[in-house]
């Protein structure tokens, strides 16, 4: 369905704020959460916190809400570090991955909270609620309780909450998960839509790659309570600058080579690897399934399985040396399991990892 | 994108109600069992209260009826003699309030500190609540009295120092409704939101978490004072005149009498279980009827 998406009322459009952490750290007992995180997010910036789970990457939005106290380092906005200000004083907005609206209110009471908080005057109140209600399409569910809406319209309404007040950051921690498929991809589209027409600096987390990479001006892919990598979501897929980003971002194949003077050889192919860290030697070749092909001669193996994904087709076959991997092609291209196959690589730049 | 046309919720996604019921139809026991265990359940409670309410019009040992115990209570003549279950009645409400105040300014705040704060110390709060209900009354009353004879100097020997032995007794009572409406309501996650919001503690406290555990505090609040109007082994071991021991000692002289105080007491604390079994359904019912208006 196609829907005009009506421009941000003005009543909401914030600043965007910079935001930076530098050298944060958190332990809880002897696990290390933060390990001096720093990063930089730009005014009006989304910038998504991507990593597996444990990575540290709720722990820094929580940080940086007020909602964990930091052990080190600090935490600013517009340059003020706001580390040892409680979170009710932050000027935050926050969408939780659990339903967060208060039970016995109403969706008018809950969207109206935030600005009874800061004592805006009645009618100004209530403009400022009508306005987030539609922002968010729920105007004609002012007066229902949050148990008379759906999982999406929850989160649409504590969406309209966060923002009513015109924090100076808006955070949002996995508030797709609990939703499901078709909801998550119409409420990140919206999420972004409304991001881009406020000009609301966003802090994104999530463990779903294909969301941060749809929504994304910048992705920190983090790993044990660091930065892995930050770049733009094609920069981050295209030259992942290690093995860790390479593997979470994206599908990838893990194949052994031989890394000599910045190539690495695959199975006799010759590709350049995106690493230069990595000494001379054995080596594992992350490769992505686009980056190979099926071929009249290369290396031989037998089809496993071939997956139909609508625009494409992914296909998983056992090379003869009994490594799996997955090769993406056309759709008209179809494999069916046991054939004999010989697939090439490319000649796309590779992230390679020591061979462990 | 289709998230923008408003949409009444999905049927599934809300509370189910007798669709609920046909399907509990395989598990539940047929009519007839059901019924037959509902009237024996029902006679064990309501023969001994009709044989109570039948005492109270007895008229001596002919078997005939008569209003005349129920009239005596309005006649002056009679003052002198039920005065002690007045004044015990009067001792027994003070004790009540005071006892329900300890529930809310002492039980629900450690509760809630203890959920938002310190999880870990739920089991000992929770144990430590709960350890008055498995030591018998009599045993208690060898610990107290040495306690309340350092609080009969301290605050003197009125009826109302009793309220905080009978705080303790109530604890199992009022913790369990207090626990279980923290642990069907995510305290965290909308203390946090609240949080976020810009409320402060108190705020968080009195807007947001408060109401969603009405029902519970006011379940803990209803059976503390049922605990009180039923305690009578302290207060008789402590020499404390309360509506129960006032009872006793008025039923030598006239039982007729007491038994009508126990009948008003027995109605009073049931209205009390009724009203808590209302309290809550109030909202979900409204909820209900806006539900089924949308759909």
């Amino acid at each position: 369905m196609t829907v005009t998406a009506p421009a941000a009322p003005a009543s909401l459009v914030a600043t965007g704020a910079a935001v930076e952490l530098q050298a944060v750290e958190k332990r809880y007992g002897t696990h290390r959460a933060l390990a001096g995180l720093s990063l930089r997010v730009e005014p009006g910036e989304f910038l998504s916190l991507l990593g597996p789970s444990g990575c540290g990457k709720t722990t820094a939005l929580r940080a940086l809400a007020g909602l964990e106290a930091v052990d080190a380092g600090a935490i600013r906005i517009d340059g003020v570090d706001v580390a040892s200000v409680p979170a009710n004083k932050r000027d935050m907005g926050m969408v939780f991955q659990q339903y967060s609206l208060f039970p016995h209110m109403t969706v008018r009471q809950n969207v109206a909270f935030g600005l009874e908080m800061r004592k805006v005057p009645s009618s100004e109140r209530k403009s400022r609620v009508v306005d987030a209600l539609d922002m968010v399409h729920l105007a004609d569910f002012a007066d229902r309780f949050p148990h008379q809406l759906s999982g999406g319209q929850q989160q649409r309404v504590a969406l309209a909450r966060a923002l009513v007040t015109r924090p100076r950051v808006l955070l949002l921690d996995e508030p797709l998960s609990a939703l499901d498929a078709k909801v998550r991809v119409s409420l990140r589209e919206e999420i972004r839509r409304i991001q881009s027409d406020l000009g609301i600096t966003t802090v994104f987390v999530t463990h779903d790659q294909e969301e941060a990479l749809a929504v994304s001006d910048r992705i920190a892919v983090m790993n044990a309570g660091d930065v892995e990598q930050i770049g733009t979501p094609e920069e981050l897929y295209r030259s992942p600058s290690s093995a860790f980003t390479a593997d979470f971002v994206g599908q990838s194949n893990r194949m052994r080579g031989d890394l000599r003077g910045g190539d690495v050889f695959v199975y006799g192919f010759r590709v350049p690897a995106l690493d230069t860290r990595v000494d001379d030697g054995p080596v594992l070749a992350i490769v992505r399934p686009e980056d190979i092909a099926f071929a009249a001669e290369g290396v031989t193996g037998t089809v496993v399985s071939s997956s139909f994904l609508g625009s494409i087709r992914r296909t998983t076959v056992r090379l003869d040396d009994d490594t799996v991997i997955t090769v993406q092609h056309e759709v008209g291209d179809r494999r069916t399991a046991g054939q004999a196959v010989a697939v090439r690589l490319l000649g796309a730049p590779v992230a390679v990892a020591p061979l462990a | 994108m289709s998230a923008a046309a408003p949409s009444a919720p999905v049927a599934g996604s809300t509370r189910p109600g007798g669709s609920a019921r046909l399907r509990r139809f395989g598990a539940a026991p047929s009519r007839v069992t059901a019924t037959v265990v509902l009237v024996v359940v029902g006679l064990v409670f309501a023969v001994p209260l009709l044989a109570l309410v039948q005492f109270t019009f007895r008229q001596g040992t002919d078997g005939g009826l008569t209003g005349a115990h129920y009239a005596a209570l309005a006649d002056p003549v009679n003052r002198g003699t039920y005065q002690p279950v007045f004044d015990g009645l009067g001792a027994s409400l003070v004790i009540a309030v005071i006892t329900v105040a300890i529930i809310l300014l002492v039980l629900l705040p450690a509760q809630l500190i203890t959920a938002l704060r310190y999880p870990r110390l739920r089991r000992l709060l929770e144990f430590v609540c709960i350890v008055p209900i498995t030591v018998p009354a009599v045993v208690l009353v060898v610990g107290f009295v040495p306690v309340y004879q350092v609080v009969s100097r301290v605050a003197g020997s009125g009826a109302w120092t009793l309220a905080f032995a009978i705080g303790i007794i109530s604890l199992p009572f009022a913790f369990r409704p207090i626990a279980a409406a923290i642990t069907a309501t995510d305290m965290t996650t909308l203390s946090e939101a609240a949080r976020s919001l810009g409320a402060s503690w108190w705020t968080v406290t009195w807007r947001v978490l408060l109401p969603n555990l009405r029902r519970g505090v006011l379940a803990a609040c209803f059976l503390a004072i049922t605990v009180v109007l039923g305690e009578y082994t302290l207060a008789s071991f402590l020499s404390r005149t309360t509506f129960q021991t006032a009872l006793v000692l008025v039923q030598q002289t006239d039982p007729y009498v007491a038994a009508i105080f126990s009948l008003g007491a027995l109605l009073f604390g049931f209205v009390l279980l009724v009203a808590i079994g209302r309290i809550g359904r109030r909202r979900t019912r409204a909820g209900r009827s806006r539900t089924k208006e949308s759909a």
